[in-house]
């Protein structure tokens, strides 16, 4: 079985698990459209034409081929504010993710290899900061850093570093415990050494996992943070902003709230399955 | 096999406590014992006896809640009782190494084998890349390893239990330290293996003039194996001697009783007697503190 696993190389049997080719393949699809945005979008996401407001999407029949899903109140092209919203999203989400998880690896590792007061402190840190609801927190926060980009991504990581602080803590102590570790000191490696290039690489796998849940995560929140108007100004189409938008004409244009809250489904989704994926795939050759 | 006077390992009176709820459990209870250049000493005991946290004291690595509450360590003259973490560092690899218990665990499982070796030899004989995997090489060959190029570039995880203590042992005899202290090392192997791998450390040892510590229950692994015995029970030293001495006339009614609790395979009539509760006085309490200790 060892030899049969080793002939391998990991991304191939990454690539063999469904969850990672959907999510996986969902995620490529949505970069490379969020990359390609300026020349695949059929429109300017700002661009009013007050002239085809409500314009349904194109298959109900009642629509325009030119406006595939359809048009907002200010006349705006639906799919190519998608399409520019996914570039919003998927930044807040890598750096957000990113962020939280810098912080709360590094403290994390520390508390779970020092112990002691260092892990009573983090720890009790951690609690405290868990205890202040996180919606609300963001809110705060961004209030009081002022609405943009960057605001969104600190909220983010300053409110969800516990998530990767607990679980590094608890997978370094696990990994403390294992023999190399006593064989790395016995062997005259130094401290730092044993954690950062020891210990750490055997908490990547986990940390990858966190990662990609993480970025499901920031996407909701960022979606949130528009929704109440407290991300981007109303100009820079975010799926978020554009569920609040669409929120006033429900009855009248549901397809306005549909596509977004769509389009933030599928990419929660997609990065959960590859989270999962991953676990899966990179969990037995780690750990056994 | 040169034995000579001054030991390159001498303890005396060593006491170690563990601190449990705020009550210090005494798990050495003043161990001595002295290991010379290029000898084979057996430190045995049952479970609880303190056999592995002596071992543990002397590589630096007992536990965070223990602390030694008396006696001396000293290693090749210097007391390494209480040495900073800097002098340990200086101390590792070259002067003394560890053979651990457990293979499964005891290789970086993130690491290749090849990476693992070099490490140590860059670290503590500053060979360069190259040099270094060279003499990866020939410590794999030196300990019966087959296709070693092919070992080198594997993970931990493609190799069985005995390869893995293979390299182990490699890497503890990788800087030529003076002093080994190998923890029970062959315990996680089946049988078969664990006769391959006591022969190879034995030959290893004796080829290189290496003390060695051997940590273990098994009495007969001790009889083949070491010149002079230390048997702990308690935390306490019960009986100390060359091992044809302790072996032939057994001072202490425990470590009769132990040896009637071996099996022979020359007298396989004889059945096995377990050792007599009376003659067992490791509290039950103690042996808890310590293994939360370990786990700590």
């Amino acid at each position: 079985m060892a030899e049969l696993a080793a002939a391998r190389p990991a991304w191939r049997r990454a690539a063999d698990n469904w969850r990672i080719r959907l999510g996986g393949g969902f995620l490529l699809f949505l970069v490379a459209v969020a990359l390609l945005a300026p020349w695949i979008a059929p429109h300017d996401p700002i661009d009013q034409d007050l002239l085809l407001q409500y314009l349904p999407p194109a298959w109900t029949g009642k629509g325009e081929a030119a406006h595939l899903f359809g048009t907002d109140n200010l006349g705006r092209d639906i799919l190519s504010r998608l399409i520019y919203g996914a570039r919003i999203a998927l930044v807040v989400a890598v750096c957000a993710a990113l962020a939280a998880g810098l912080i709360g690896t590094t403290l994390g590792l520390l508390a779970g290899y020092v112990g002691g007061w260092v892990d009573q402190a983090i720890s009790r840190l951690v609690e405290i900061w868990m205890a202040f609801p996180a919606v609300l927190l963001s809110i705060v926060l961004v209030a009081v850093m002022g609405t943009g980009l960057h605001s969104v991504i600190i909220a983010i990581a300053v409110i969800d570093w516990t998530r990767f602080c607990r679980v590094v803590r608890a997978e370094t102590m696990a990994q403390k415990a294992q023999d190399y570790v006593a064989s790395a000191v016995t062997i005259g490696l130094p401290q730092r050494r044993i954690l950062v290039r020891e210990i750490l690489p055997n908490v990547m796998p986990l940390l990858l996992v966190l990662l990609t849940l993480e970025m499901g995560i920031a996407v909701i929140v960022e979606a949130i943070l528009s929704y109440v108007g407290l991300s981007l100004s109303s100009e820079f189409p975010t799926w978020g902003g554009m569920i609040g938008a669409g929120r006033q004409y429900v009855n009248q244009a549901p397809w306005l709230m549909v596509a977004p809250i769509v389009m933030v489904i599928a990419t929660v989704l997609a990065l959960n399955a590859l989270g999962d994926g991953l676990k899966d795939t990179l969990d037995p050759v780690m750990r056994k | 096999m040169s034995v000579t006077d001054t030991p390159i390992l001498a303890i005396e009176g060593l006491h170690l406590e563990i601190r449990a709820d705020r009550r210090r459990i005494p798990i050495l209870r003043g161990i001595g014992l002295a290991v010379t250049p290029g000898e084979v000493h057996g430190l045995v005991g049952e479970s609880g006896a303190g056999k592995t946290m002596v071992g543990r004291v002397v590589l630096g690595i007992a536990p965070l809640r223990s602390r030694v509450s008396g006696g001396s360590v000293r290693f090749d003259g210097e007391d390494i009782t209480h040495l900073s973490e800097g002098g340990r560092r200086r101390l590792m690899g070259r002067g003394m190494a560890l053979i651990p218990q457990d293979p499964m665990t005891a290789l970086n499982p993130a690491f290749r084998i090849g990476d693992q070796i070099t490490d140590v030899l860059r670290l503590h004989m500053e060979l360069g890349r190259e040099a270094a995997r060279a003499r990866a090489l020939d410590l794999l060959n030196d300990v019966h390893i087959r296709a070693p190029e092919r070992v080198l570039r594997q993970y931990p995880h493609e190799l069985s239990g005995g390869m893995r203590q293979r390299v182990l042992i490699a890497i503890a005899f990788s800087c030529r330290p003076k002093l080994i202290i190998a923890d029970e090392p062959t315990t996680a192997l089946d049988v078969t293996v664990q006769r391959q791998v006591l022969g190879l450390i034995k030959a290893l040892q004796a080829d290189r003039g290496t003390a060695l510590l051997f940590i273990t229950h098994d009495l007969g692994v001790v009889a083949k194996l070491c010149d002079r015995i230390t048997v702990l029970q308690g935390g306490r030293v019960l009986e100390q001697g060359a091992v044809a001495d302790v072996f032939e006339a057994p001072k202490h009614a425990y470590t009769s009783a132990l040896m009637k609790a071996t099996p022979r395979y020359d007298r396989p009539g004889d059945a096995l007697q377990p050792v007599p509760a009376a003659l067992t006085e490791t509290l039950n309490d103690e042996a808890l503190a310590y293994d939360e200790a370990r786990d700590a």
